[in-house]
């Protein structure tokens, strides 16, 4: 597969490790009411999707990038690859 | 006898002469041939043994696809099993041998098997050895692997190199006959990038083995022209002995390239295969079509072949091992066959065409409506008998029978992304059809175009098509003039009749055996398929799937397309394991990585271990030690008696700097970080978000902004990306940046009580060593010799007093000498990872062993390390009460009651007068040794509410050993409870 690197444009998918569902970046807050069940949910429960699925690949053989993939898993059609740090701030998250 | 079946014409260079062997025998060939074609040019034509029946058999085809003629090349370690004849180019000095045979390849012993066909049809397997049991590993299984086998391996280490390369294109053109050299041509010309591969090792297709005329050429000539300008170009690349294997995602496509298979050996250092990556914008396959035959009763006698392959051994190579031969045919393909043969003088005593309206415009007999229903000549086809349209049978002598059953598009490559071939009536057979990989698109043949003209065109067009995807304007290149003559046939797929009529040559299955499947309950072609095997081993069923499927078809009274088809998967053809290894094999399999003293401790006898990818060394053996543990108990001793050094370079290092260096260690480590002193160490728990711990290590804060961590050596990666997501996922602002320096420093353990002393003649006078000074968990940057900026850290492993110095790598094979030399006046010694771990397992220190991904903080005695005050990674899910109860596993210390006594790593603990059962687990010895500073073994483990529970005596049991020992719980902490020494 190629991954189309947002900053070094087409790159071998042999580069990448792969972790899986971007939801992963939606950490939640360890103090918060509730926090184990936040935690369990966050951890434990998947969308398994026929279709369009944002995972994460880690530009491990490249410039240490985390990026946020969009790929069809019927067809692995990539349709997207953006900086995993920048669909974190659009995310809102920050410090 | 020479070469007696060789006629004249060919594209064959009659001016060199190459010997070779077959099953011993010597044999004279030429230059373009292939080891079939030069045997049919010296009459012989039984090649092999069936699978299963041990039946003769000689070539079915003349290429890639061919079933039978399998043979064994070359000998010694380069031997190699399962070579098709048909693609094997000959060399001078050439040896084969034909495979599954005891005894001579024409009176085979295992014969016999065809006497029992009838106990061996169809699943046999499942239905005859079920029972007893015990007989199947012990008797059938080796008897039916003797039997039914196909070639041997020498069992020796391959000696060739093979390779890998990666490739780019505008266009890939998959197959070089008309249609891909249009392709190539169209592509080629208007600039772009193209690459051309083809499997054989001359380009053209059938162009090389029909006798059509392209415009005032013959299509060989034409080939070869349009070759050799290709090969010209220079963005274009030629690549003949290269198959296609696979489409993959994104274009990406894989290629096997044989690159020094047609010479006796590879030059010096040159592969002999190499296995390409080709990233293609678009691809276009243009790999032909496969002629099927038609099944009749003993229709896999030697001599019996498809007509497209006879034409090909007759036009390309000239040999035609008869003097009479017989086509038996249900479309015009069989009369092409005729007319070629007619040409070059060879004796057709009859066309048997399936159809009643059959042409008759040769000078030849023409059968209409008639078949074959039998073969005669188990050991070389004699006669044929077949069936007239008046329903008289009649006895035809010949010796090869061309047989034409239609074309299959080799639509292949398109099924490897999900394409689904589709039927077309007109053909009988699939076209590619469904969803192809993005960018490919097919042509030629392959697309079902049966003419040469419109394959000529469909290339050219589908090349022009193809560049205007990409921008690129192409205009098709001038085509000759080519025969465009309508494809005619009249679906025949077997002649119904009593005895066997083959399907699949290969495996041996019979139309009966097809019938079988269907009579049991298989409707579904992929459960056919794996019933009967039909379609398996190294051919994939390329001239048998159809034949099968039409079969079927018949006994469930559906249409074919309404029964089905098999989709293909790569590779295309079979492809050596070592091309898909290349150079990744034997050490070379992955990294070795080594530290940089590694070879002055190569020098000093060390003896090494991997870990991970490095070498580290186990321990020092001295003259005069004859086993392990008296090298490993004197270097324990030794260091905890005065000093010890220890490469420890392999430790991960992460640098971690910026403004909020700080709070980034706080939440990744479950202890508190951010008020950590500088110039101090602190132990760091990791753990997992599930609660797990996942890694530990020391970080060392050398500045406000700036700090330094060690992980194990296991984990450094791991550990590294999981900061990099922490960072860049979950804290993009967070003002911290990591880097690995693992390889950047080199660092060595200096340990015992002499530590100090021997440091103090390394490190430069400046810096202040003393107890005062530089306590226990104290770090700086220092100088040492005189200058070499360096890192000091007072931390131990062992347990005493202790530092580890890292140096740039560079400098650290030196310091590794010098820090010897300077310990020569305290007898220091050198000690590797045994000696370490022996002396860790004394402290109580958790290590691999302990930290293995299924235990918690709380398991390891350190619970209340978790800080309960922050978020950090972890530390919520580390509170789900299945991992607090009261009997939570923890680490606690062994020692055996009798002290003479031993026990292992993964012995479980069970209480004394309770059966050793999973039920009265109590837990698992996870690390043991000899302790040489008390004299007996000892060992850490997981044991329930093991905290509360020492002096208890419980039972060790390793029922995998059959060992049991008494052992009592004690402290974790065998060495210097208090930490008085690491203090000291």
């Amino acid at each position: 597969m190629l991954i189309p690197h947002p900053l070094l444009g087409p790159r071998d998918s042999q580069e990448f490790t792969y972790l899986g569902d971007a939801r992963l970046i939606d950490r939640p807050d360890g103090l918060a009411e509730g926090a184990l069940d936040l935690f369990h949910d966050y951890l434990y429960l998947r969308d398994n999707p026929a279709g369009l699925h944002q995972e994460l690949w880690f530009h491990e053989q490249g410039d240490r990038s985390w990026l946020v993939v969009t790929r069809d898993t019927r067809t692995h059609e990539i349709v997207g690859a953006e900086l995993a740090s920048d669909v974190a701030r659009a995310r809102g998250r920050s410090k | 006898m020479s070469q007696s079946h060789r006629i004249e014409g060919g594209l064959i260079d009659r001016t060199r002469r190459l010997d070779f062997r077959f099953d011993g025998k010597s044999y004279q060939g030429h230059p373009g041939d292939t080891l079939a074609s030069a045997l049919m040019a010296n009459g012989v034509r039984l090649m092999g043994r069936s699978f299963k029946y041990h039946r003769p058999r000689g070539p079915l085809t003349a290429g890639s696809e061919e079933p039978n003629a399998l043979v064994e090349l070359r000998s010694g370690a380069r031997q190699e099993p399962n070579t098709r004849a048909t693609v094997a180019e000959l060399y001078d000095g050439l040896d084969a041998r034909s495979q599954n045979r005891i005894g001579a390849l024409s009176f085979d012993l295992l014969a016999v098997n065809d006497l029992m066909s009838p106990f061996l049809a169809a699943g046999f397997y499942y239905k005859t050895f079920m029972w007893p049991k015990a007989f199947w590993e012990k008797l059938y299984e080796p008897m039916i692997r003797r039997a039914a086998g196909l070639g041997s391996l020498s069992r020796e280490t391959d000696p060739d190199l093979y390779d890998k390369g990666f490739l780019h294109c505008d266009l890939l053109v998959i197959g070089g006959g008309p249609a891909g050299l249009a392709a190539a041509l169209t592509a080629g010309r208007a600039g772009a990038d193209v690459i051309l591969a083809d499997e054989d090792f001359l380009i053209g297709g059938r162009l090389n083995a029909e006798t059509l005329t392209l415009g005032d050429t013959s299509g060989a000539v034409w080939a070869k022209a349009s070759a050799a300008e290709l090969a010209s170009l220079p963005n274009v690349r030629l690549m003949p002995r290269t198959t296609v294997i696979g489409a993959f995602d994104h274009g990406i496509h894989g290629a096997l390239e044989r690159n020094a298979d047609h010479l006796p050996s590879p030059a010096a250092g040159k592969p002999r295969q190499t296995l390409w990556r080709i990233y293609a914008k678009r691809s276009l396959l243009c790999a032909g079509a496969t002629e099927r035959p038609i099944a009749f009763r003993n229709n896999d006698r030697p001599g019996i072949l498809l007509g497209a392959a006879l034409r090909s051994y007759a036009n390309r190579w000239a040999a035609v091992p008869a003097q009479e031969v017989a086509i038996f045919t249900n479309n015009d393909d069989g009369h092409r066959t005729a007319a070629d043969l007619l040409a070059k003088g060879v004796r057709v005593a009859a066309v048997i065409d399936s159809r009643s309206d059959a042409p008759k415009t040769g000078g030849y007999e023409v059968l209409a409506g008639a078949v074959v229903t039998d073969a005669a000549g188990r050991l070389g086809l004699k006669s044929v008998t077949v069936k007239l349209a008046n329903g008289e049978t009649k006895t035809i002598p010949c010796q090869l029978l061309a047989v034409s059953g239609g074309w299959n598009p080799n639509v292949h490559l398109t099924c490897h992304q999900r394409g689904r071939p589709v039927w077309d009536a007109a053909l009988s057979s699939f076209v590619p059809g469904g969803v192809l990989s993005p960018g490919l698109s097919v042509a030629g043949a392959a697309q079902g175009h049966m003419s040469t003209a419109a394959c000529l065109r469909s290339g050219a067009e589908a090349a022009v098509a193809a560049l205007s995807d990409l921008g690129i304007t192409a205009h098709s290149a001038d085509l000759p003039e080519a025969e465009d003559a309508p494809y005619r046939i009249t679906p025949l797929y077997h002649v119904p009749g009593k005895g066997r009529a083959w399907l699949d040559q290969q495996n041996d299955v019979t139309v009966k055996d097809v019938k079988l499947a269907h009579q049991e309950g298989y409707v579904s072609v992929e459960h056919l398929k794996r019933y009967t095997t039909l379609g398996m081993a190294t051919d994939q069923g390329k001239t048998a799937n159809l034949g099968g499927l039409a079969v079927m078809a018949e006994m469930t009274g559906k249409s074919i397309p309404e029964t089905g088809t098999t989709i293909f998967r790569p590779p295309y053809t079979p492809v050596p394991i070592a091309a898909f290894a290349g150079r990744s094999s034997g050490k070379d399999f992955r990294p070795t990585r080594l530290t940089p003293s590694h070879h002055w401790a190569a020098r000093q006898g060390a003896v090494f271990v991997e870990v991970g990818m490095w070498m580290r060394a186990q321990w020092f053996p001295r003259p005069g030690e004859t086993q392990w543990r008296q090298s490993v108990d004197r270097e324990v001793l030794a260091t905890r008696n005065s000093v010890g050094i220890c490469d420890v370079t392999t430790l991960g290092k992460i640098d971690v700097q910026g403004s909020e260096a700080a709070e980034f260690l706080n939440r990744i480590y479950a202890n508190a970080f951010a008020k950590l002193p500088v110039g101090k160490v602190r132990y760091g728990l990791m753990l997992r978000e599930d609660g797990m711990v996942m890694d530990d290590g020391t970080t060392a804060r050398l500045a406000e902004d700036h700090f330094v961590m060690t992980t194990t050596t296991a984990n450094a990666v791991g550990v590294y990306r999981h900061m990099e997501f922490c960072r860049q996922c979950l804290w993009p602002d967070l003002d911290v940046q990591i880097i690995s320096t693992t390889e950047a420093w080199a660092q060595y353990s200096v340990a015992g009580p002499n530590a100090r002393r021997l440091l103090q003649k390394i490190v430069d006078p400046a810096h202040d060593l003393s107890n005062e000074a530089f306590p226990y968990m104290g770090c700086a940057e220092i100088t040492v010799c005189g200058g070499l900026r360096a890192r000091l850290f007072r931390i131990s492993f062992s347990g005493e007093l202790a530092y580890e110095i890292a140096v740039p790598t560079r400098y650290g094979d030196a310091l590794m000498q010098r820090l010897v030399e300077a310990g020569a006046e305290f007898d220091a010694v050198v000690y590797g990872t045994e000696a370490l771990g022996v002396m860790r397992i004394e402290k109580g220190h958790a290590a691999g062993n302990e930290l293995n991904g299924t235990t918690t903080a709380l398991n390891l005695g350190m619970g209340g390390m978790v800080s309960k005050k922050k978020d950090s990674i972890g530390s919520t899910l580390s509170e789900r009460e299945g991992l607090k109860r009261a009997d939570a596993l923890v680490l606690v210390g062994f020692r055996p009651v009798n002290p003479a006594e031993s026990f292992t790593a993964g012995s479980h603990f069970i209480a004394r007068e309770a059966e050793a059962n999973a039920a009265n687990d109590q837990g698992y010895m996870t690390s043991v040794c000899f302790s040489p500073s008390l004299g007996h073994i000892i060992g850490l483990g997981f044991l329930k509410n093991g905290a509360a529970r020492k002096g208890e005596v419980l039972r060790a049991v390793n029922p995998v050993q059959d060992v049991e020992t008494l052992v009592e719980v004690v402290s974790p902490h065998f060495i210097d409870p208090e930490g008085e020494r690491v203090r000291a």
